[in-house]
C-alpha cells in the first residue's frame, strides 16, 4: 500500500522561496497588468500610459506578496493543499487591502479606483498563479518519478563493477584483509545505488559514497589515480540530489585517468559561498579519449535532475582547457530543518 | 616450474596490476596440469611489443582496454613479429568489443576469468589460427596510435602523431617523421580512411598531417609544375598540391 501511495500524485503549493517560482509569479502578474492596460486604454497610444498606471497600482502589492509568501513559505507548505490555497488567497486579499489603505493615506493622486476592483484583480491574478503552479506540478510529478529512474541509470558503469570484482578476486589470496575492506566498500556502494534515490541527500553522505568508490578505483589503478579532496569548507548538511557527485567522479576517472599510463589528478572541491553550495571537479583532459557520448549522457542526466529539484537556482557548467576538464555545479544551500 | 622445451611461454598484458596478478595466480593453478611459464608482463600494448622483441612467447593474454596502445592495436602490430604469439583477448566488460567479437567468432576470456576457461583456452592455443588483419581492423574502435615498421627483423613503432606525411611509392608507402623515413606495406587509401581526422590528401599519392601544415606557397616544387606547394613545419621538402586537391587549401585559410 505504501508503495502505491508513493507513486500517486500529491498536490502541493510551490516553494515560494525558489527563484524560478518567484520569477514565474512576477511574469504572470505582469502579463495580467498588460492585459488590463490593453483593455482600459482607448487608443494604442494610451496603452503605455495605462500600463504605467496599472503597474503603479499592482507592483507594490506584488512585491509585498512575494515578501510575505517568502516569509510564510515553510508554514504554508506544511498545510494541507486546500487549506494552503485558502491561506494564500486570504493573504493576497489582506496584502491588497493593506497596500490600498497605505496608498489612500499616503498619496493624493493615487492610481487606485476602488478596493473592490483592486480585490477582484488580486483574486484573478492569484487564481491564475495558483492554477498555473497546479498544472505545472501535475506535469512535473511523473518527471520526478522519472528522476529516480534516471538516478538509477546514472549509476556505476558495468565496466567498473566487473573490473572491481576482478580486483577483489586478485586480492583474496595475497591480501585477504584488503580484499575484505574492498568488498565492504562495494557492499556500501551498491546499497546506496539500489536504494530509492528520489529524495535529496546530505552532501556528507554523497562525499562518503564517492570516497568509497574512489578507494575501489585506487585498488585497480594504483599510482595512476591521484585524488585531492578540498572539503574543509564543505557544508556537510547541505542537501543535494543523490548520485550527482559519484557519477561525475566516475566520469573523471574513466575519461581523465584510465586512458593514460601516467598519473592523473582528480580534484574535488566542495565549499559554500553565501547561500550557495559549490562543487568543482577537475580532471586531466585527453583529446584522444573515446566514449564521449557516454560522458554527455551522464552530464545531461545530472543537469536535468538539478533542474527538477532546484529549477533555475542550480547550474552546471563545464569548461575545457588545454589539459583540464572542469565541472562546476552550484546548488542553493538547503538543509533538513528548513 | 621447470623450463622444459615444451613449456608454453605466456605473456600477460593488462594495465591494472591486480588483474595481472589474478591471471598469474590462475596460471599457477593451470601449471598443475600443463607445463607453462610466464615470460613477461606488460601494462600496455607498446610495452608488450617491446617485451616480445627479446622474449618471444607462444601466447599473449591481451587486455582490450589499455592506455597508450589498446589490445586490438597491439594484436595488429605483433603479427609482424617473426614468431608472433597466439592472442587470447581478455576483457571485463565492453559492449562494443564483445558484440564485434561474437560477430567474428573471436576467442576471448571475460574477466573475472574462470580457471576452467583459461585452461581450455591454453590447451587449444596451438590450434588457434591468427585473426585476419581486416577483422582486427574492424574490431578497432578508433584509429591506431602507431604504425609498425619491420626493420632488420624487428618491429619499430612510429607514433602516428609524429608523422608529417605519407606518400605512396610503387607498392610501398613512405612515412616521414621529423627524424626519419620508413617504408610500410599498406594502402594509402586505407590509411586515408583510418586517419581521416589527422591527415588530408593534397595529391593522388600524398597525405599530409593537418597539424604540421605551416602554409601554402606558389610554385617551385621539385617537379617544376609551377602549381601550389605545401610547407610543413620542420621540413625542407616542399610537397606539391595537385590541381584537383586545391580545395583543401580553403580549409586552411589560403585562397
Amino acid at each position: 500500500m505504501a508503495s502505491i501511495n508513493q507513486n500517486m500524485h500529491r498536490d502541493a503549493l510551490p516553494d515560494f522561496r525558489n527563484l524560478g517560482v518567484m520569477l514565474r509569479i512576477v511574469l504572470i502578474v505582469l502579463g495580467f497588468s498588460a492585459l488590463a492596460a490593453l483593455a482600459q486604454a482607448e487608443a494604442w497610444a494610451g496603452v503605455l500610459n495605462q500600463l504605467v498606471r496599472v503597474s503603479a497600482a499592482v507592483q507594490p502589492a506584488l512585491m509585498l506578496s512575494l515578501l510575505v509568501l517568502w516569509a510564510l513559505s515553510g508554514w504554508l507548505r506544511r498545510l494541507p493543499y486546500v487549506e494552503g490555497i485558502v491561506a494564500v488567497v486570504l493573504i493576497e486579499l489582506l496584502v491588497a487591502a493593506v497596500v490600498y489603505q497605505a496608498a489612500q493615506t499616503l498619496a493624493a493622486g493615487n492610481p487606485y479606483t476602488g478596493l473592490e476592483r483592486y480585490w477582484l484583480f488580486t483574486l484573478v491574478a492569484t487564481g491564475a498563479v495558483l492554477y498555473y503552479f497546479h498544472l505545472r506540478s501535475r506535469a512535473l510529478s511523473p518527471a520526478l518519478t522519472e528522476a529516480r529512474l534516471q538516478a538509477l541509470q546514472a549509476r556505476i558503469r558495468p565496466h567498473f563493477l566487473f573490473n572491481s570484482i576482478n580486483a577483489v578476486l586478485s586480492l583474496i589470496r595475497q591480501d585477504p584483509v584488503r580484499a575484505e575492506a574492498a568488498l565492504e566498500d562495494m557492499a556500501d556502494l551498491f546499497r546506496v545505488l539500489m536504494a530509492d534515490n528520489r529524495d535529496l541527500s546530505p552532501l556528507e553522505r554523497e562525499v562518503e559514497l564517492t570516497r568509497q568508490y574512489l578507494s575501489l578505483e585506487q585498488l585497480r589503478l594504483g599510482e595512476r589515480l591521484h585524488v585531492e579532496w578540498h572539503t574543509e569548507k564543505m557544508p556537510g548538511d547541505a542537501l543535494i540530489p543523490p548520485l550527482v557527485l559519484q557519477p561525475l567522479v566516475e566520469n573523471a576517472v574513466y575519461h581523465g585517468v584510465e586512458p593514460s599510463s601516467e598519473t592523473g589528478l582528480v580534484s574535488i572541491n566542495a565549499y559554500k559561498v553565501r547561500e550557495q553550495v559549490h562543487l568543482v571537479l577537475r580532471n586531466p583532459y585527453r583529446k584522444q579519449g573515446n566514449h564521449h557520448s557516454g560522458n554527455k549522457m551522464a552530464l545531461g542526466n545530472i543537469r536535468e535532475r538539478l533542474a527538477l529539484h532546484f529549477d533555475a537556482e542550480a547550474s552546471l557548467r563545464t569548461t575545457v582547457t588545454d589539459d583540464a576538464y572542469q565541472v562546476h555545479i552550484v546548488i542553493p544551500y538547503r538543509t533538513q530543518e528548513r | 616450474m621447470s623450463r622444459s622445451a615444451h613449456a608454453l611461454r605466456i605473456v600477460i598484458a593488462d594495465d591494472e596490476a591486480p588483474a595481472r596478478s589474478r591471471i598469474r595466480d590462475l596460471l599457477e593453478d593451470c601449471a598443475a596440469s600443463m607445463t607453462l611459464e610466464v615470460v613477461g608482463e606488460a601494462s600496455n600494448g607498446r610495452e608488450l611489443i617491446d617485451l616480445l622483441q627479446h622474449a618471444p612467447a607462444d601466447v599473449a593474454l591481451l587486455d582490450i582496454r589499455m592506455p597508450e596502445m589498446d589490445g586490438i592495436e597491439a594484436a595488429q602490430h605483433l603479427r609482424k613479429l617473426p614468431d608472433a604469439p597466439a592472442v587470447i583477448f581478455t576483457t571485463a566488460y565492453d559492449n562494443y568489443a564483445l558484440k564485434a567479437f561474437e560477430l567474428h567468432a573471436v576467442d576471448y576470456l571475460v574477466k573475472p576469468i574462470r580457471l576452467r576457461r583459461l585452461y581450455d583456452a591454453l590447451a587449444r592455443v596451438r590450434s588457434i589460427t591468427p585473426l585476419p588483419l581486416d577483422v582486427l581492423r574492424d574490431l578497432a574502435p578508433e584509429p591506431r596510435k602507431h604504425l609498425s615498421v619491420q626493420e632488420r627483423g624487428r618491429i619499430a613503432l612510429v607514433p602516428v602523431d609524429r608523422i608529417l606525411f605519407m606518400r605512396a611509392e610503387l607498392k610501398y608507402v613512405t612515412i616521414r617523421t621529423l627524424e626519419a623515413e620508413h617504408l610500410i606495406e599498406e594502402s594509402l587509401t586505407r590509411l586515408e580512411q583510418e586517419f581521416r581526422d589527422r591527415f588530408v590528401r593534397i595529391h593522388r599519392s600524398c597525405l599530409v598531417a593537418r597539424d604540421y601544415i605551416d602554409r601554402f606557397e606558389r610554385g617551385a616544387d621539385d617537379t617544376g609544375e609551377g602549381g601550389w606547394v605545401v610547407v610543413l613545419r620542420g621540413l625542407e621538402e616542399r610537397l606539391p598540391v595537385s590541381r584537383r586537391q586545391q580545395h583543401v587549401m580553403k580549409e586552411f585559410g589560403r585562397l
